[in-house]
């Protein structure tokens, strides 16, 4: 995974709740079985109105993306972070993420940040006046910055730490490995396996 | 202070804890489809990692799987790709796959139960959020994404935070036709779709514990539509009765043993949960969405809500949207809803209960004048089982499509598909906008308002049907 320090990028603001991952990318694009060439997917069906913001010229090259509530929502399909990251998304803003969405973000490195909806709503406003209006993630700081606006934001210290450095959660978890084979040496006899009876 | 069942379980399967970091858990069983597993795959070749428990992960292909013709070469190639690779996938690696035309091939949530996989106490994992459906048993059940697929096969554990609990008490007894469908959609317009978000729910009280395995499936299969990664309820007789002589479940002592364990898997009287909702059973009726997410449901005798009555700004703007979306007045009753298409089947409502419930609805009725019904059993045994009890002949005589097992209409990845503007009453657990096909209109509903609905041709319950609609001498 691509580490995150600190991005500073154009804003796409998304006033809608409750964009479930059928919308961020809608199923059939999930016969595919890379993890590249989804940005055409992204939003597919809203982008067929030319209204969009998306499809608005000054939002072209913008990296940050800020949602409404309940960001991500529905099912478990990774393949929404894939979509936002192939289009160029580096951190979306919410108040508030589906649990499984954001876990699937921050193990690719897209930076999820959770803000209160006040702010959200700030900076919908900046960025809907002035669409040149730049915001900064800072995951050291854990900070986002922009015009007028700085808010604090919370993420636990061992995605963080993760993140910052781009690290592959596998290669930790197989570092403990001793710790797995006792475990399995415990298992009751009782628990089932899958191998055909 | 006591434990709740979710963190008995979860406490079970610590494999490593240390501070400032996740819980490293142990997964007891690896679910596995054609979706979600290519990249994980690659990511093992590419690491050159291999599976590390082949003995406790399985894989079926549900997803992409067509419903008709299932001996001919899948038509779509993108499809047959998909599909072909987790075939390769799976010999590479040595993974247990059951493929289309498979006896055990079905819905990976439906298979999984019915051979004796899923048991009380487990961690059980899929790159699928309805892997909620497996807390029907007492086990700890949750999707997960690819990138966690991948270390699953790898290490056969999850790192994980410890997640929040939240009790959904419901008092009293369900009404006569009210099913454990209209309870989770009752449940999910009271709660939000956001409202499960960082808890697993337990369901529990009265009302839960009469439900049978099936219907409890159906209400644990929901609980991500609520934004809850889990929901569980704790094992009893029913369960333990459910699991005895199932393929994979234990033998002699070992079964004693298990039935041992599995009797200490409640929460205890002491236990305190972060948050409970207490629902009135007696209080509920058939319940059917209106909206584009499942929280935007009502009772079937209300009317579409008006938009104008949400306070909140962005809820508001939500209803408003999805009026609009699914071409609906604010004010129109919702049995006034004309639909083109019923589907019944899908992880929440494929199995042998919920066909024979549609299909005692349908006996000697016929599905309405240009109504088009779609059942699909939730794995190839739920359809053999149908066809042994004579309910394929019922669903064809009544004018219904009998289909071949899989996921289908739930998310028309496969070509069951709705048309733009094509409005379903549909047995599945998702009503977002496009779901079962672009511009497709969706409204969740239960097996039994589904076979309602076919024969009269708009929203409606059983209670809606007269012996004037029994046209045809019964079929079996």
């Amino acid at each position: 995974m691509e580490a995150f320090t600190t991005h500073t990028g154009r804003a796409v603001p998304l006033r809608r709740s409750n964009v479930d991952t059928d919308q961020i990318i809608p199923a059939h694009w999930l016969k595919k079985v890379t993890r590249d060439g989804f940005e055409d997917g992204l939003f597919e069906a809203w982008r067929k109105d030319p209204s969009f913001v998306l499809n608005q010229p000054e939002r072209q090259g913008a990296t940050v993306l800020v949602a409404g509530p309940d960001f991500g929502t529905g099912s478990s399909r990774e393949h929404a972070v894939w979509a936002l990251q192939n289009y160029g998304f580096k951190a979306v803003i919410s108040s508030r993420f589906a649990d499984i969405f954001r876990g699937n973000s921050l193990k690719n490195g897209l930076l999820t940040v959770v803000l209160e909806q006040k702010i959200v709503d700030a900076l919908w406003e900046l960025t809907e006046k002035d669409p040149q209006a730049e915001i900064t993630v800072d995951l050291e700081s854990r900070e986002v910055r922009a015009e007028g606006i700085t808010a604090a934001f919370e993420l636990d210290e061992n995605s963080r730490w993760r993140l910052l450095n781009g690290l592959d959660d596998i290669s930790i978890t197989l570092q403990n490995e001793p710790d797995i084979a006792a475990y399995e040496a415990k298992r009751p006899s009782f628990k089932p396996r899958t191998l055909p009876v | 202070m006591g434990r709740t069942l979710a963190e008995k379980v979860w406490d079970d399967h610590v494999v490593r804890r240390a501070e400032g970091e996740p819980d490293l858990l142990f997964i007891d069983l690896h679910l596995l489809h054609e979706v979600t597993s290519p990249q994980a795959f690659d990511g093992l070749r590419k690491s050159g990692r291999t599976v590390r428990r082949l003995d406790l992960t399985i894989a079926t292909e549900d997803h992409n799987t067509p419903t008709l013709d299932i001996d001919k070469p899948i038509a779509d190639p993108v499809s047959r790709v998909q599909l072909e690779t987790l075939r390769k996938n799976a010999a590479e690696f040595g993974v247990r796959l059951h493929p289309l035309g498979d006896v055990e091939q079905g819905v990976v949530h439906v298979v999984g139960p019915q051979l004796g996989l899923t048991q009380p106490g487990m961690t059980v994992v899929c790159g699928d959020s309805h892997t909620s459906t497996h807390g029907a048993f007492g086990a700890l059940a949750f999707g997960i994404g690819t990138s966690q697929v991948e270390h699953v096969l790898a290490t056969q554990t999850l790192p994980m935070s410890r997640p929040k609990t939240m009790a959904i008490t419901v008092d009293g007894e369900l009404p006569e036709g009210v099913t454990a469908k209209d309870l989770i959609l009752a449940i999910i317009a009271r709660i939000g779709t956001g409202g499960g978000q960082g808890y697993v729910l337990e369901y529990r009280g009265e009302a839960i514990e009469k439900l049978s395995m099936e219907a409890r499936m159906t209400i644990c299969n929901m609980s991500i539509e609520a934004g809850a990664r889990a929901g569980m309820i704790a094992p009893d007789e029913t369960t333990f009765a459910y699991l005895k002589g199932r393929p994979h479940a234990p033998e002699g002592e070992e079964w004693d043993a298990a039935v041992a364990y599995w009797k200490t898997l409640r929460t205890d009287d002491d236990a305190e949960f972060d948050a409970e909702v207490v629902i009135d059973a007696a209080e509920l009726s058939p319940f059917v969405t209106w909206g584009t997410n499942p929280g935007q449901g009502a009772p079937l005798s209300a009317s579409v809500p008006d938009p104008a009555s949400y306070e909140d700004a962005s809820e508001r703007y939500a209803a408003e949207k999805a009026l609009e979306y699914m071409g609906l007045e604010a004010g129109q009753p919702l049995r006034s809803i004309k639909v083109d298409t019923v589907f019944v089947g899908s992880c929440t409502n494929g199995r042998i209960e919920d066909l024979r419930a549609a299909a005692e609805l349908l006996k000697g009725r016929k599905v309405a004048d240009g109504v088009r019904m779609l059942v699909v059993p939730g794995s190839a045994r739920v359809g053999l089982q149908a066809v042994s009890e004579g309910l394929d002949v019922v669903f064809k005589e009544a004018g219904a499509e009998w289909r071949h097992a899989g996921c289908s209409m739930c998310l028309g990845m496969n070509p069951d598909q709705l048309a733009p503007g094509e409005r379903s009453a549909s047995t599945s657990n998702r009503n977002f906008e496009g779901r079962q096909g672009k511009g497709g209109r969706t409204h969740l509903v239960s097996p039994q308002v589904a076979a309602a609905t076919a024969v009269l041709g708009h929203l409606a319950s059983p209670a809606d049907l007269s012996d004037a609609d029994v046209r045809t001498p019964a079929g079996v």
